[in-house]
């Protein structure tokens, strides 16, 4: 007995990981793979893009959609749209909402604080379903982060997944500039109130008619608000709100792993020395 | 080591102090001079490496639960908020998330060796038992922790999983409502899954206690698998492998860092940043990667009793390992026919995990069956055959006249 059975058990397993086609991911279209700031191990947010990126959340996608696990505050800090003090708090005392209860038990509007979270555009779930023809527009915290962008053949996914990240923001973009004409043997069957978008993750049929349009928002820093751009802009500040702490995590790493190496090589050159005692 | 021996200490409170609790003794004597056979390769180093990551696991852990609320309600909710608002919380949360991946990478690397350099063999069966049975609980952990978040797949992995047991006749769903508190998965599941999630790394803890003193009364096997003789064989362990130990940590933190800091995700599954919904089934169910196979296992076999028989039995069958491989010689580096079997297991392993992460139908069930047919085969027919009908190559009669080349400086100098 050779070398060759396990081989050719290992070619078997390279060939069926190279054609096996991804779970469950066969009929959707992989999204489009447009280029963000924020990949890659040095990427960052870029500030003005994420503030255009709110602006079209707030004027548009807020309308429908919640995004409970923000806080005006998150607006300020660190590592996203980095509006000044004074801005995130005008931008929360655009909204109102309940307190109380006060001193004699009842409850009173009042402006929102930067600490109070983004205010939800409908009260509970039946009122979003009753307002949306049934369908529940999904709470836009974590949307990048909950949704694969890519798909194809294992080997081929599982790099894509390692070199480009798991696809997010760009199933965001896609989901946005994807509406088409459905084909001609879909047409008929389309579904009442739906719209043909093919990179919607639960089938081609999605409730959400299409949000933007050409000049939808007025980009206060004069960017043209074409239906790209916002689907772009909206796109990454979606991935900031779905890990508004992406450059601390990358930095950090970047200076623990220039210290692990350093360290790891020192430690060689002792382990080297003190078994260097003991070589022949 | 004799009971009542105890090193002889120049400092006058160390020696008062190990008189009365003679830890220090212990300590020169387990951590510092153990002999330790001079031949060991890095693969050996995955026991230190699995020591440093179970204190990872914990000290992220109790972190954790400083800001984690087990509730339905909030369970998923202050996971992110300490992704978000915890100091550095997003990275100590990823560190434990990652970490349990990194766990699993180390002890199935760690498990293999064995296989291949017979660790299992007497006089050693019971720490390789031993280490079947943290096997066990570290995978009891994993799925109860992976529930914690109560997202999408942590709340259908709890069905699916607590399920399983409905297929014990009789009783079934009985242990069934008893496993989950009530009759679905629901706030006393989580609360259980979260008391137990806490306990079980310390019973690791003291399981790993065990298996370090299993190891120390035989010592160490090593890559020639003959018995250690006293002298040119061995080096004690202080510095010669606390030092190898500690950089072969250091490197493999390099790769727990690698995907911890910038692919976080990579090893997850997206679906499980969506709050879990009892009334929603993700299009498919799929465990994290290191179950894969035994998920294969599982799923390969048309009937549910059996086919979790057969999930629990391709551990259990570990066990019995020590017997049923007939062999006298330790290492596969002199077992020409066995190595081949040993690589065909790998590859094998490593296929169940591909059909694992795929819905059992068409080709995929048709290999998932051939695969899970052939792992029991490897252990219950092969092993015990091969090691009858195998000749083995001579073996060296001793660890320095396998590793050193003859007449070298330092056997003359002995």
């Amino acid at each position: 007995m050779s070398r060759t059975l396990p081989l050719i058990a290992l070619a078997l397993i390279g060939l069926s990981a190279a054609f096996a086609p991804a779970l469950g991911l066969e009929e959707k279209h992989p999204a489009k793979d447009v280029g963000f700031s924020f990949e890659g191990p040095f990427g960052t947010f870029d500030r003005a893009q994420v503030q255009r990126g709110y602006q079209v959340y707030k004027e548009v996608c807020s309308a429908c959609h919640s995004m409970t696990l923000m806080r005006f505050r998150n607006l300020g800090e660190p590592g996203g749209p980095e509006f000044p003090p004074e801005q995130v708090k005008a931008i929360a005392a655009q909204y109102k909402v309940t307190d109380g209860p006060d001193a004699s038990g009842n409850m009173f509007e009042r402006p929102a604080l930067p600490s109070d979270p983004f205010v939800k555009p409908f009260p509970n779930e039946a009122a979003a379903r009753a307002a949306n023809g049934g369908a529940l527009p999904p709470d836009l915290s974590l949307i990048t982060k909950m949704r694969a962008g890519w798909s194809g053949r294992l080997l081929t996914l599982y790099t894509t997944q390692l070199i480009k990240g798991m696809g997010g923001p760009e199933y965001v973009y896609s989901v946005l500039t994807g509406y088409e004409e459905p084909p001609k043997d879909l047409a008929a069957e389309a579904p009442e109130g739906k719209f043909y978008n093919p990179y919607f993750e639960n089938g081609h049929w999605i409730g959400m008619p299409p949000p933007l349009s050409d000049g939808a928002v007025t980009y206060a820093d004069g960017t043209k608000a074409t239906v790209d751009q916002m689907a772009r802009d909206v796109a990454a500040f979606l991935a900031w709100a779905g890990e508004p702490k992406m450059e601390e995590r990358k930095r950090i790493g970047f200076q623990v792993m220039v210290y692990l190496v350093v360290f790891a090589a020192l430690l060689y050159l002792v382990k080297r020395r003190i078994w260097g005692r003991h070589e022949p | 080591m004799a009971e009542h021996a105890r090193y002889d200490f120049k400092n006058p409170v160390a020696r008062w102090f190990d008189s009365r609790l003679p830890i220090l003794t212990m300590t020169k004597v387990h951590a510092l001079d153990y002999p330790t056979p001079r031949n060991l390769n890095y693969f050996w180093t995955f026991g230190a490496i699995l020591a440093v990551m179970l204190v990872v696991q914990i000290v992220t852990g109790i972190v954790l639960v400083m800001h984690f609320v087990p509730h339905v309600d909030f369970a998923f909710d202050s996971i992110e908020e300490i992704r978000r608002d915890v100091n550095y919380g997003n990275i100590i949360q990823k560190m434990h998330q990652v970490g349990a991946s990194m766990f699993f990478f180390a002890v199935y690397i760690h498990i293999f060796r064995g296989l291949y350099y017979g660790s299992y063999k007497t006089p050693r069966e019971v720490l390789w038992m031993i280490g079947v049975l943290i096997l066990l609980v570290m995978m009891a952990t994993a799925f109860l922790g992976y529930v914690l978040p109560w997202g999408q797949m942590s709340f259908w992995a709890a069905k699916v999983i607590t399920n399983l047991f409905s297929a014990i006749p009789f009783f079934g769903d009985a242990i069934v409502t008893w496993l989950w508190g009530g009759y679905s998965v629901d706030n006393p599941t989580l609360n259980r899954f979260f008391s137990l999630h806490y306990l079980l790394p310390f019973v690791l803890a003291g399981l790993v206690f065990l298996h370090i003193w299993a190891l120390h009364v035989p010592g160490n096997n090593n890559p020639v698998g003959v018995e250690v003789r006293p002298g040119q064989d061995t080096v004690p362990f202080h510095p010669y492998y606390t030092m190898k130990d500690l950089y072969a940590v250091v490197v493999f933190l390099i790769l727990f860092a690698a995907f911890m800091f910038f692919a976080p995700d990579y090893l997850g599954h997206p679906i499980n940043y969506a709050k879990a919904n009892p009334l929603v089934t993700p299009t498919h169910i799929v465990p994290e990667w290191y179950f894969l196979p035994f998920y294969a296992i599982l799923r390969s076999i048309p009937d549910k009793l059996l086919g979790v028989i057969a999930m629990f039995g391709s551990i259990l069958i570990l066990f019995a390992l020590p017997w049923l491989d007939t062999s006298p010689v330790r290492s596969a580096n002199y077992r020409p026919v066995y190595r081949q079997f040993f690589w065909l297991l790998v590859i094998d392993c490593i296929i169940l995990g591909i059909v694992g992460s795929n819905p059992p139908e068409g080709s995929w069930l048709i290999i998932g069956r051939i695969a899970t047919a052939y792992y029991f085969l490897h252990f219950l027919v092969i092993m015990p055959l091969v090691g009858f009908l195998e000749v083995p190559r001579p073996v060296p009669a001793s660890i320095s006249e396998a590793v050193l080349p003859a007449g070298s400086a330092f056997k003359a100098a002995e």
